[in-house]
């Protein structure tokens, strides 16, 4: 279905990343957010509170982190889409509740604009050192999807891709952007609300005495309901069968985990996204995401000014990780070089895939800055020589 | 509260006590605050052990339902009743 | 006795999961009789009516109940409810938790929506101790009793759960105890035809963890001392409701006032700056005016 245009600012802008994914979120038809204020997320929700009330939505600074994630996991099962905005110390603090979500198949957006860390670390400078923990944050067993931005532009478009896997998949979705992309300000083109693809959630078509909120379809998800028309819902944290209800035993639990987990990690053909340029004989590929990307292209083309065939390869959808084509690719090049904003997190999910087929080169970053276009250049000459 | 044989056959409502044994877990809160005090607990177990209400004083009990207020377990409930037989709204 | 008469409450009831895991004499069921009886008189849409509890034996209360049930992360069942009723106004949102869930580690979610007036109802067991992992102290635990992690006897000041809520700007607040069962159900009808956050606080036994190892019998003592020194008074100052061990215990309601709601606030204040720009959120049934209360039938 189309979005609803009383959430979509059609026209040409010029917007930062920030403002931009808030946008996003609200032509996805985004209408509760609930957020608490840390640098250089809280533009986000600083543009929602100014645009929320002209819409129907309801924008509400919550008292900590903790509160936020799950403040919209309440508006959710009430019926609507709803978001929170954060950044490392935050996301930090989200955690169990992004295992809750992940549990009881809540859909929600969470937007985590990263940051120089650990700790308090770099409050206003970009880092991309959460990558992991977007996906083995919370305790347990659960698969979550993450996504990342290179550019304003795409923090509108991926926002709303985000909303529609979330209401998809029924998971809780994470928009890894960096303090770079948030606070850059380029071109973003929001076309017509008719044009905008928006996933409407997975409502049942059961009454409630057939309804089972935790039973799965052909896909393994389970269509949702919501609070107040009649379901008698039963949603908790607790391992649980498909009635919902809590169930103390490790039949039950395998049950439950092995679905969660198969969810994603069967559909992850469907799921995974990225960009290839020049990937056709190239002997050694960049990966990279998010801002990082950009710098990467640079690099590319530093290097490929020595004469070494490089092609890149730009990671969009973050987790799952398209481990398929990176075990494709490393039969067939020299060497991955993986730059990114931290000291090594994806590179090694490059390691994995690639099976020990081929190099992979990590060129880290403790972050607070992107990295300067030559050290990747020269990561990938050194990468091309090694290998010749 | 003791009546005469002369009170009880004017009476005209009384309670009716609904217990269910297997799900009680013989705390006695009914049997304590039971105003005429006609519960006592039953010398006999249910299945998981527990010794569960009896309505020992049948004529004492006016349906209040104070018993069924009490119990944390939703065991017990009463209900008002005409000599009739018709029940009390 | 014959077997066709059903007990009045078996309809809220999830039946397929009785009987509870509450120990015997627990007081949580007696309260949770008691909020069953208090829906059928106030007459409320059950329907629309979502129970969100948190972590803890009382927490088990929104698995019992067949209402929309939602039972969260330790500590956080308030928040929750601010985005579940914030979402839609339309919802009787309550929420059911003991006082370890609400008051500490959800502390700060507490103070918070009653700051902010969010329109829940709070139904908040007290019974003194951490039952559901074996028997550690809780905020309100009083000096000397004893808990596995006060073994040599807790040393803390206990807070007062009624005096916090009014500080905080509560609009409802009453205290009973698990004997008070007429006058519990009651604070809860009357609760339900306020608007605001109310808060109710429920004193009642814990025999296996409280009680036992504190050697003050089971949960029929503790009921007994409740009856016995329980002073009810209405309207008391909440400042003077402190409960210390095997202390007279102050009930009644304390605190019945109005104030705008979170919602109405944000309508007011959109509307004064963005007048006809601003289309007025929707406040749901609590706010629109009252009919004539419901007379007290028979419980």
């Amino acid at each position: 279905m189309h979005a609803d245009p009383s959430g979509v600012l059609t026209g040409k802008h010029y917007l930062d990343g920030n403002h931009a994914a808030c946008e996003g979120a609200l032509a996805a038809g985004c209408r509760f957010a609930a957020g608490y204020p840390i640098t250089p997320s809280t533009e986000i929700v600083e543009r929602v509170a100014a645009r929320f009330p002209f819409m129907g939505g309801t924008f509400i600074q919550m008292e900590d982190e903790i509160a936020a994630s799950i403040a919209i996991q309440g508006a959710v099962w009430a019926g609507k889409k709803a978001m929170t905005v954060t950044s490392g110390p935050g996301f930090s603090l989200m955690m169990e509740h992004i295992g809750l979500a992940a549990i009881t198949e809540t859909p929600c957006v969470f937007f985590n604009v990263q940051r120089g860390g650990p700790s308090t670390g770099l409050p206003t400078l970009p880092g991309q050192a959460d990558m992991m923990q977007a996906r083995w944050g919370s305790h347990g067993d659960y698969e979550i999807i993450a996504l990342s931005p290179q550019s304003p532009q795409e923090c509108f478009n991926i926002a709303i891709d985000a909303f529609n896997l979330a209401e998809q998949w029924r998971v809780p979705v994470l928009v890894m952007m960096d303090e770079c992309v948030g606070h850059m300000t380029e071109r973003v083109i929001i076309p017509k609300a008719e044009t905008i693809e928006v996933t409407e959630r997975r409502w049942t078509k059961k009454k409630p005495s057939d309804y089972k909120p935790f039973e799965p379809g052909p896909d393994l998800v389970p269509d949702m309901a919501k609070a107040g028309d009649g379901y008698h819902l039963f949603v908790t944290g607790l391992t649980h069968d498909e009635r919902g209800y809590p169930v103390m035993n490790w039949q039950a639990q395998e049950k439950l985990v092995h679905r969660l987990v198969n969810k994603i990690r069967l559909a992850t053909d469907k799921i995974v996204r990225f960009e290839e340029e020049d990937i056709e004989g190239a002997d050694v590929v960049v990966v990279s995401y998010g801002i990082t990307a950009r710098v990467a292209r640079r690099g590319a083309e530093l290097a490929r000014q020595k004469g070494v065939k490089v092609g890149r390869l730009r990671l969009v959808v973050v987790w799952p990780f398209p481990e398929k084509r990176i075990l494709e690719l490393a039969s067939k090049v020299q060497a991955f070089v993986v730059p990114e904003m931290n000291y090594g997190q994806m590179v090694l999910e490059v390691e994995r895939a690639a099976k020990g087929k081929t190099n992979v080169v990590c060129v880290p970053h403790g972050g607070g800055e992107v990295h300067d276009p030559q050290v990747i250049a020269d990561a990938i000459i050194r990468a091309a020589k090694r290998s010749s | 509260m003791i009546e005469t044989e002369a009170e009880k056959k004017t009476k005209k409502v009384y309670g009716e006590v609904y217990i269910d044994r297997e799900r009680c877990k013989g705390c006695s809160f009914c049997v304590e605050f039971c105003p005429p005090r006609c519960l006592e607990l039953d010398k006999a177990y249910n299945a998981k052990g527990y010794h569960p209400p009896v309505l020992a004083r049948p004529d004492e009990c006016n349906g209040c339902d104070l018993c069924g207020l009490y119990c944390p377990d939703f065991s017990i409930f009463a209900v008002m009743v005409k000599k009739d037989g018709r029940g009390v709204s | 006795m014959n077997d066709k008469q059903e007990n009045p409450v078996n309809p809220y009831l999830r039946l397929d999961r009785m009987p509870s895991i509450w120990c015997p004499g627990c007081g949580i069921g007696t309260s949770v009789n008691c909020f069953a009886r208090a829906i059928t008189q106030s007459k409320i849409d059950v329907k629309k009516l979502a129970i969100v509890s948190g972590i803890g034996c009382t927490g088990r209360v929104s698995g019992y109940l067949n209402f929309d049930s939602f039972h969260t992360t330790h500590g956080r069942p308030i928040a929750f409810a601010t985005g579940l009723k914030l979402a839609n106004p339309e919802l009787h949102v309550v929420v059911y938790s003991g006082e370890g869930d609400l008051i500490a580690i959800g502390g700060n979610h507490f103070i918070h929506a009653a700051r902010r007036n969010i329109d829940i109802l709070v139904v908040c067991v007290n019974n003194f101790v951490y039952g559901m992992t074996g028997g550690q102290v809780s905020p309100t635990s009083p000096e000397p009793a004893t808990f596995t992690t006060a073994p040599y006897g807790q040393f803390e000041e206990p807070f007062n759960l009624a005096y916090l809520a009014d500080s905080c700007g509560a609009v409802y607040i009453a205290r009973w105890t698990t004997f008070h069962v007429r006058q519990l159900a009651k604070s809860m009808r009357d609760a339900f035809g306020k608007k605001g956050f109310r808060f109710i606080e429920i004193i009642a036994p814990c025999p296996t963890l409280y009680q036992r190892r504190n050697r003050l019998g089971d949960g029929l003592d503790a009921m007994r001392y409740y009856k016995e020194k329980s002073v009810v008074k209405n309207g008391a100052e909440t400042k003077s409701l402190r409960i210390d061990f095997q202390s007279e215990i102050t009930v009644g309601t304390f605190v019945d006032r109005e104030r705008p709601t979170f919602l109405e606030a944000m309508n007011n204040r959109f509307q004064k700056a963005l007048g006809d720009k601003y289309t007025p959120y929707p406040l749901g049934p609590s706010h629109q005016p009252k009919s004539q209360p419901q007379a007290q039938a028979s419980a």
